[in-house]
């Protein structure tokens, strides 16, 4: 399980480029011996007891370090293959674009990363983060939102901050940043789409955490909060954080390597005849009812 | 960690008492059947007093059914399991302090509240303790148990149904060490206090095993 990073592994079938060593020179943590490092296996299990603030630099610091890279991952849902032989590796302040038609697996692949689904094949790896288990080093922002309707935006985050730990911003500092300071003691309840996903973006700035995993994430924002995010996304680079996000717009991460997923080859698997209520309701198909 | 914890039970503690919350849906529930059962049994307040633990405790099981199918749900649909999976805590902490904050939402007031609905069915003040006092230790047992079948139900939709199918004979051991522990105090051969450990010591089983086959249960819906 274990073994060296391998920056640069050729993708293979029908994966995108791999983006291992391109055009980001990471701006922060060029101080870090960088190949040294020997990869941790990753635990798929989510819930790992252990403390996350084992890692170097890891609590009330800044972002932790963390280097990510996936080899040859797989993913079948209800039989049917829906995606094989990715591969990438991100390096502190680089970013992924995951494009693809509706139904190639951008938000299933994003799934694998958070631990939510467990791979077909394949292996993840993350290094650099110390004793943290991976689910334990992202954030991930999705058609789900996490937002409970009768408790306040402010009250969302404090829940956020406190259950996630490596607490950063302020919420209200946190919303105000994103727009909605007026929204503090609303229910979330009676915020629009919009602002909704703006609440759940907010979630990005009030704990550290090193990878963002981003399904759409301009789905029903505005212009103006399209930008806003296209800069959070850069500042979060910037202090060498990680971004994937799964995309149909281009959205600030234009320098961002593009890993598209292609459809599976015909033929080799057949869908099956009962699909579970599990892949309609978290594949990407979701995104067109939105 | 605990910080984690005490956050999550301030959360559904929060969200229980707020619009569209659970918080007095099994009070009012179980007032129900105890306000019926007089008018279908008559007044006749001899049977009512001698069955009157009983009714109780059955108003006290079903109660605790209602809104058992959204402990867990309400999350999985919103995402905020995803939330609670991406924390740096056990899953079976998540599960104990979810399981609590439930608890003293239900089956902490229908305890509470029970000597006062022991009137409608004229049990005397020895009776009314008694009854507080066993459904105060097993209502625990009950919510741990209701728990293992609200995790496995908790990604179907309308899965209150088959909740109930799955947990209710798993919650008869508790129901009739707690009838007869609440009997026992007012009259009869065995002592109040036999019934009543074993009806803890159910307690404390079923949060062990509840709490863990609950986590798993949710581990393995991903």
């Amino acid at each position: 399980m274990t073994g060296p990073t391998r920056a640069g592994s050729p993708p293979k079938g029908c994966a995108g480029p791999s983006l291992a060593g391109a055009a980001h020179p990471s701006p922060a943590r060029k101080d870090r011996p960088g190949g040294s490092a020997e990869p941790e296996p990753f635990r798929s299990g989510a819930q790992s007891g252990k403390e996350a603030g084992a890692a170097p630099g890891a609590r009330g610091g800044g972002i932790r370090i963390l280097r990510l890279s996936v080899e040859e991952l797989a993913c079948r849902r209800s039989g049917r293959r829906v995606f094989t032989g990715l591969s990438f590796a991100l390096r502190p302040g680089e970013a992924l674009a995951v494009t693809g038609r509706n139904g190639a697996g951008k938000s299933s692949l994003l799934a694998i990363l958070a631990g939510r689904l467990r791979p077909d094949a394949g292996q993840i790896r993350v290094a650099d983060v110390g004793e943290a288990s991976l689910p334990e080093c992202l954030h991930a922002v999705g058609h789900r939102d996490g937002l409970k309707a009768a408790l306040t935006a402010g009250e969302n985050l404090a829940f956020a901050r406190a259950l996630l730990g490596d607490a950063r911003m302020e919420p209200r500092a946190a919303l105000a940043r994103l727009g909605l300071g007026h929204a503090h003691d609303l229910p979330v309840a009676y915020l629009s789409a919009g602002q909704r996903r703006r609440v759940a973006l907010a979630r990005l700035l009030v704990c550290h955490r090193p990878l963002w995993l981003l399904d759409e994430p301009t789905a029903a924002l505005d212009v103006a909060s399209q930008a806003l995010l296209a800069e959070l996304m850069a500042e979060h680079r910037a202090a060498g954080g990680l971004i994937v996000a799964a995309t149909h717009q281009a959205l600030g991460l234009e320098d961002a390597a593009t890993l598209a997923i292609a459809a599976p080859e015909p033929g080799l698997d057949r869908p099956s005849p009962t699909p579970d209520r599990d892949a309609d309701w978290r594949d990407a198909d979701v995104e067109d009812w939105a | 960690m605990s910080r984690a914890l005490l956050a999550l039970i301030a959360r559904d503690l929060a969200l229980a008492t707020r619009v569209g919350g659970s918080g007095a849906l099994s009070l009012v529930f179980f007032l129900m059947i105890v306000a019926l059962v007089p008018f279908a049994l008559g007044p006749d307040l001899n049977l009512l007093s001698r069955i009157g633990p009983a009714i109780l405790w059955l108003a006290a099981v079903l109660a605790t059914l209602i809104g058992l199918d959204r402990l867990f749900q309400a999350d999985d649909e919103d995402g905020s399991l995803d939330l609670m999976s991406a924390a740096p805590v056990p899953l079976e902490l998540v599960v104990l302090a979810k399981v609590v904050a439930h608890w003293l939402t239900t089956g902490l007031p229908l305890a509470l509240a029970s000597p006062l609905f022991g009137l409608l069915v004229a049990l005397d003040g020895t009776g009314m303790g008694a009854t507080a006092l066993t459904l105060l230790a097993g209502t625990p047992a009950l919510t741990f148990i209701g728990a293992v079948g609200a995790a496995l139900t908790a990604s179907i939709r309308r899965g209150g149904l088959i909740l109930a199918v799955l947990v209710l004979p798993l919650m008869v051991p508790t129901l009739i060490f707690g009838v007869s522990a609440a009997e026992s105090a007012s009259g009869g051969t065995v002592p109040f206090t036999t019934p009543l450990a074993i009806l803890a010591g159910l307690s404390l089983i079923a949060a062990v095993v509840g709490t863990l086959a609950a986590a798993a249960a949710l581990r393995w819906s991903e």
